[in-house]
Order: structure tokens, then sequence, then C-alpha cells
């Protein structure tokens, strides 16, 4: 074994034992911390097919950067070429140094690294000329990820990034050592190249360059630094962003076992942290940044000062919840859950203050379905009278359950991290209905509706109106006219990225009027400014939100704004000379009076 | 006494000279357009709570802008911070905010 070696193995081998060390450490500690129900939860479906999933999953994300590419095809690029070249760097190089025949036949783990410096000839094997030339290709290609990522530094906007993160000064040297790496290992194999001629097309080219006098001086140090800026960036890698490379893949490995973010931080929450990569991707796309130029709230920011204990609460309540940095995040951290996490009120959030919704009436709905207008839906009264209309038109029985006095539904608490006083009014809801015996809930509010469907447990489908509506279309028990109104869907935050609601609205406005596309819609779809989710910025600021979320609804100069969210109407209707309309008044406006529908029983 | 069924309002005359407005000073430092009120009522008449029971939002303002803090706290309690307030006051209060900030400072002893 000693016959391949050299001191200057030893920065790299003491670094990569550091290194999994310490990960191995962090996430013993980390995986201590998963509650009871988490660590079920793994149990459970430790052995299953999902894990097939997970490894595809962790090449896919962890190597390939499919998510990414999928919104930047360059910065895809740039991420792919570092982590799949890297990757396959490994691989090759590890079948190479094990197909070349050894002295003792040893072969040590640093020997793939060092092969070209311990390799004096090509290795004696068939094919070994191909696997040199492999090895060129793959360290060009990760060579052109590190020149792209140095353009990136430079200028961001070469590749598509208006603001790239910021990052402190133990990343920057990571990321240094990281950038070090792959130019020494090619000055490095061009000087073995140069005395042993031994290199593949590049390195040979490169190292014919190079005057034998000088090789000969610099080869040992070169491998030298080559070995050290590896060793460097091992050791700093559990410290810094780079942590995300090894965490990722478990994090994918346990969201694949069905670990989700609880409403307390645990251990879960520490991989999440770990496997934010830093990429900015969260930034660009933040109202935040975009229209009030705040710039050290985004996720990014967030996730790396709780990860590194600085965490402010003024960081933690400015934001407006809109999730559009969860839909770009690449890594698909739960980034709402856990910014909820830490709005954690703890001694503000005393329980039990509720108790005069005690005395509210039970009601027996046997038969009928339930209606929930939510606190919203009161400012907007259109909303619920069309809503009104439509049961009776479809000749649905209903209960309007909070007609006369609305409850709130508990998100509006838990989004500022009350906790116990949502879980109470969650619990008095819930009782009511079930004394109810309604057998649907149909609510107005995506607000409602996203807790209604995550946080309660009703055992009865739970849908927004918008669904319910089109659940009555195809079913024919409303019918509509068309006008030819060009007609703009807003997707509100809560009911589009929150709850997956896109199809449905579309379909009804589609069966109406004549749609026409936003700027950006759906996943992508801007964030009305007037919500709940922040209890920082000042009515103004929300008012420049707001007015570029309409403004993105100008693209194709629509004649009407629809949405399906109380507050998202009631934001635009103070910034627009168009009629803005919830999809429960259009579809009232344009719904052909249908006798035969309440009489006829084979639909109802 | 008679229950003529409403009652003469009992004397709410305060000495501004005795009070301490170091925690008004605290929340209007934090929500800035608390100052902008001017007394319409509106947050109450739409207020989710006051459907329920008598719980008057415009009122605990007051009683926080005379430094009156006493029994405040309790009071606030009783908010579902649903916001509807926030969204109806015509002079664009972020009452929201204001609410959970009073709670805050006057959690602290």
């Amino acid at each position: 074994m000693l016959y391949y070696f050299h001191p200057f193995v030893l920065p790299f081998t003491l670094g990569a034992i550091v290194l999994f060390g310490l990960c191995i450490w962090k996430y013993v500690r980390w995986f201590k911390q998963f509650d009871r129900l988490q660590r079920a939860v793994i149990r459970k479906n430790i052995f299953s097919w999902r894990i097939l999933a997970a490894i595809w999953e962790s090449f896919r994300e962890g190597i390939l950067h499919i998510r990414i590419s999928r919104k930047n095809l360059v910065l895809g690029y740039m991420h792919r070429s570092i982590a799949f070249g890297w990757f396959l760097l490994i691989v090759v190089g590890f079948i190479e140094s094990h197909l070349t025949p050894t002295v003792n036949d040893s072969h040590p783990f640093w020997l793939a690294i060092f092969y070209r410096y311990f390799m004096h000839s090509h290795g004696n094997f068939p094919g070994a000329h191909i696997l040199t030339t492999i090895m060129d290709v793959l360290l060009l290609y990760v060579l052109s990820g590190i020149l792209m990522a140095v353009i990136k530094k430079i200028y961001s906007r070469a590749l598509g990034m208006k603001k790239a993160t910021k990052h402190v000064v133990f990343d920057r040297f990571a990321k240094a050592s990281l950038w070090c790496i792959f130019p020494l290992r090619l000055l490095s194999e061009s000087l073995s190249a140069t005395i042993y001629h031994n290199g593949g097309f590049f390195t040979q080219f490169v190292g014919d360059l190079i005057p034998l006098d000088f090789a000969l001086t610099f080869e040992t140090t070169s491998w030298l630094l080559y070995s050290v800026a590896l060793g460097t960036f091992f050791v700093s890698l559990p410290f810094s962003r780079y942590m995300h490379i090894f965490t990722e893949i478990m994090l994918i490995f346990f969201r694949e076992w069905g670990v989700r973010e609880k409403k307390e931080r645990t251990g879960y929450t520490m991989y999440e942290l770990s496997a934010c990569s830093r990429c900015g991707m969260c930034i660009d796309n933040c109202p935040l940044n975009k229209e009030l130029n705040v710039n050290n709230v985004q996720s990014v920011y967030f996730l790396r000062d709780l990860r590194y204990k600085k965490n402010k609460p003024e960081i933690a309540d400015n934001c407006l919840l809109c999730a559009r940095c969860a839909s770009d995040c690449p890594v698909n951290i739960d980034l709402m859950a856990i910014r909820q996490q830490e709005r954690n009120k703890r001694d503000l959030d005393t329980a039990g203050n509720y108790s005069y919704l005690d005395n509210v009436q039970p009601f027996n709905a046997l038969g009928r379905v339930g209606y929930f207008g939510g606190c919203m839906s009161h400012l907007t009264p259109g909303i619920t009278e069309s809503m009104k209309a439509i049961f009776e038109a479809a000749g649905q029985r209903y209960w309007f359950m909070d007609e006369d006095r609305s409850i709130c539904c508990g998100r509006p608490l838990q989004q500022q991290g009350f906790n116990q006083q949502a879980a109470d009014l969650r619990r008095k809801i819930t009782e009511h209905i079930k004394k109810s015996k309604i057998t649907m809930l149909i609510t107005s509010c995506p607000i409602c509706y996203q807790t209604f469907k995550k946080d309660y447990k009703l055992n009865i489908p739970v849908v927004h109106h918008t669904e319910y509506i089109n659940q009555l279309i195809q079913k024919g028990r409303i019918k509509l006219r068309k006008d030819d109104l060009k007609t703009v869907y807003h997707d509100p935050c809560e009911l589009g990225r929150g709850c997956g609601i896109y199809k449905d609205p579309r379909q009804v406005l589609k069966a109406t009027t004549h749609l026409v596309k936003a700027k950006q819609e759906g996943e992508d779809s801007l964030c009305c400014g007037i919500n709940l989710g922040d209890s920082l910025i000042d009515i103004d600021q929300q008012k420049k939100i707001r007015d570029a979320a309409v403004e993105n609804l100008m693209y194709k100069k629509p004649d009407m704004i629809a949405t399906a969210c109380p507050m998202c109407k009631k934001a635009f209707v103070h910034s627009t000379t168009l009629p803005v309309k919830d999809i429960a008044e259009i579809v009232r406006e344009n719904m052909i009076p249908n006798t035969t529908a309440q009489t006829n029983p084979k639909k109802a | 006494m008679i229950n003529f069924g409403y009652t003469i309002a009992t004397t709410r005359v305060v000495n501004i000279d005795n009070c301490d407005f170091e925690k008004l000073h605290e929340l209007e430092a934090l929500v800035p357009s608390f100052k902008r009120c001017m007394n319409c009522g509106a947050c109450t008449a739409t207020c989710s709570a006051q459907q329920f029971i008598p719980f008057n939002i415009r009122k605990i303002k007051s009683l926080f802008q005379e430094a009156q803090y006493d029994k405040l706290s309790k009071e606030l309690e009783k908010c579902m911070l649903c916001g509807k307030c926030t969204l109806v006051c015509p002079r664009g209060i972020s009452l929201r905010p204001a609410i959970m900030n009073m709670r805050k400072i006057l959690s602290v002893k």
C-alpha cells in the first residue's frame, strides 16, 4: 500500500475523514431530534417501493438538477456540470484505478484522485486510452461549469439571475477552495503529462506546452496544492452551504418516506436548513425584493440565519407567505412551514381565549352540504350571494355555516405563530361541523380552504367553490351561457401554490367567458399583496405589490379580471377600472335559469 | 335602581399628566400608521369577535392611546386575528399587526 504514497495525499485523506465524520455526527444528532410520529412514518415506509423513487429523485435532483434546469437552462447547466461532472470523475476515476494492475495489487482510495502522479503510463488494460480521454472530457465539463460560476459571480445577469445571493465570508472561502480544485487538477495532471507523457488529449496538449524543467520543479507542489484545496473544501463543507450536497439526498429520502414539517421545529427542519444550497433562486421573484427592494428577508437568508442561529423575528415576520419562493426552490424545501415555525409566539399564545364561541348553537344539517364563507367573504357579499344563488339553481340543499356570525378558521392565527389559539379555533369549528352532520364542506376563501384541507381532520370532502362549481357544470346541474368578454384569471396564492388548484377555476371560466393568459400565471402567479402573511409592511407597500400583480394581469388587455379569493378581489377592486369578479359571481351572472335541474332526481 | 335598559356612561376623565405613555410610543414606533386613526369604528363594526361578545376594538385603541392599559391584555385575547378590520380601515392602518404588537407590549411586565 505504501508504494503509492506521498505525503501530499494527507490533506485530502484527512479532509475526507473529517468530512464524513462530521456529516455522520450531524446526521445522527438531527435524526435523534425527529419526533415520534416522524420516526413511526419512517419505520413504516423504510423498506417500501418508495425507496426506488427516492433513489431516482436523488439522482435527478442531487446530480442532474432537473428542477433548476426547468426554471433556467443556463443555471441548470452550470449546476449539472459541476455536480454530474464531478460525480462521473469520481466514478470513472475509481473504475480506472481499479482496472489498472498495481504493485502488490494495492488500491488505496486516494489512488483514483492522484492517479496520474502514481501511474506513469496509461493503465495496462484494454480500453485505458478511452478512459483517459473520458476523464479529460469530464474535467473540461466541470471546468466549463466553474467558468460559468465565475461569470455568474462577476455578472449574474449573464446567467439570467437579476440578483445572486450575498454569501457570508465563510461560504466565500469554501467556494474559493472549490473553484481552485479543478484548475489545480488540470495543472497537476498536465505537469505529470509533461514528464511521463501519460495525459489525455487535453492534459497532454497543455502538458506539451510546459517546459520540462518547470514541470520537474513544480509537479509535487502542484499536486500538494490540489490535495490541500480538496482537503480545505472537505473540512469547510459541513459548516458551509455545500452541506447541501449530501443533505439534499438525505432530505429526498425522508420526504419520500413520508416525513413532513411539523408546527414546531424538529430534526427534519435541521435537515431542511442544511439542504438549502443558497442558490438564490428564491430572490428574484420574491415580491418584497421585486417591488419593495427588501433584500434581507428572502428564504435563502432566512434559512441561513436560522442555520447559523442568527435569526431575528423581523426577518421571519417580513414575508407574505405567498409561497412563490417555495415553488421556485429547486430543493423543494417546505419554506412556508419553516417560516411559520419561527413565528411561534410562545408566551403570547395563551389557550382558552375563545370560550365565547362555546355557545354557538348546534345546527342539524343532515343531508345538506355545508358552506363556509369565511371572514373575508363577508366583506365581499357578492360572493356569498352568488354561491347561494348557485346552490339554489343546482337544487342543492345547503347550510350556510357562518351566515350571521363568522368564526375565523384559525389560519390567520396559525400564520402568525399562535399555534395553540389556532388549534383552539379548529377544535371548536370541527365540533360544530361534526354535530351538523354535513356531507361536504364548500368554502369560498382559499385561506380557509387550505387549513380545512391540511390542518383539520373532518373526514368529509372539503372543496373550494371553484371545484364545486366545476363539478356542477360537469354533471349538468347548472347550465351556463358563454359571453365573449376577455377574462384573465388571477391565481390566488393560497389556492394555487397552496393547494394546487389551477385547473378547476380555468375550466369554469372557459365554460362561461373567453379566458386569456396573464404574463405569469399558474405556479408563477404574483401575490396580490393585501394578504395576512406579512405583519411588517404597511398599506402603501402592499399597494405597490398589488399594482405589480394587476400589471401582470393586463398582459393581453382583458375586459375583466376574475379571481377565486375574496382578498384578492378586494385588493384589485381599488387598483383598476376593470370589473373584478369572483368566479362565483361570473357563474351566477351567466347562469341560464334551469328548472329541470331541480326536478330531475337522477342528476341531483 | 330601576333598570332602564341603558345606563349613564361612567366617567372617563383621564389625567394625562399622570399617564405613562411609554407603551404607546413603543407601539407607534412599531406601527406608525396607528396614529392615523380617526375613530370611525369601521373596525369594530366588521369585527368577527364582536358578533359574539361585546368586544370593541376602537375602544381598546382609545384606551391604549390614553395609556389605560389595565385589563386590555385580557380583552385583546378575544381577537381571532382574522384581519377584517385591517381590510376595511379607511385610513389604511395596519390594525392586525397593531393588535399583535399591543399583545406583545402588554405582556412585557
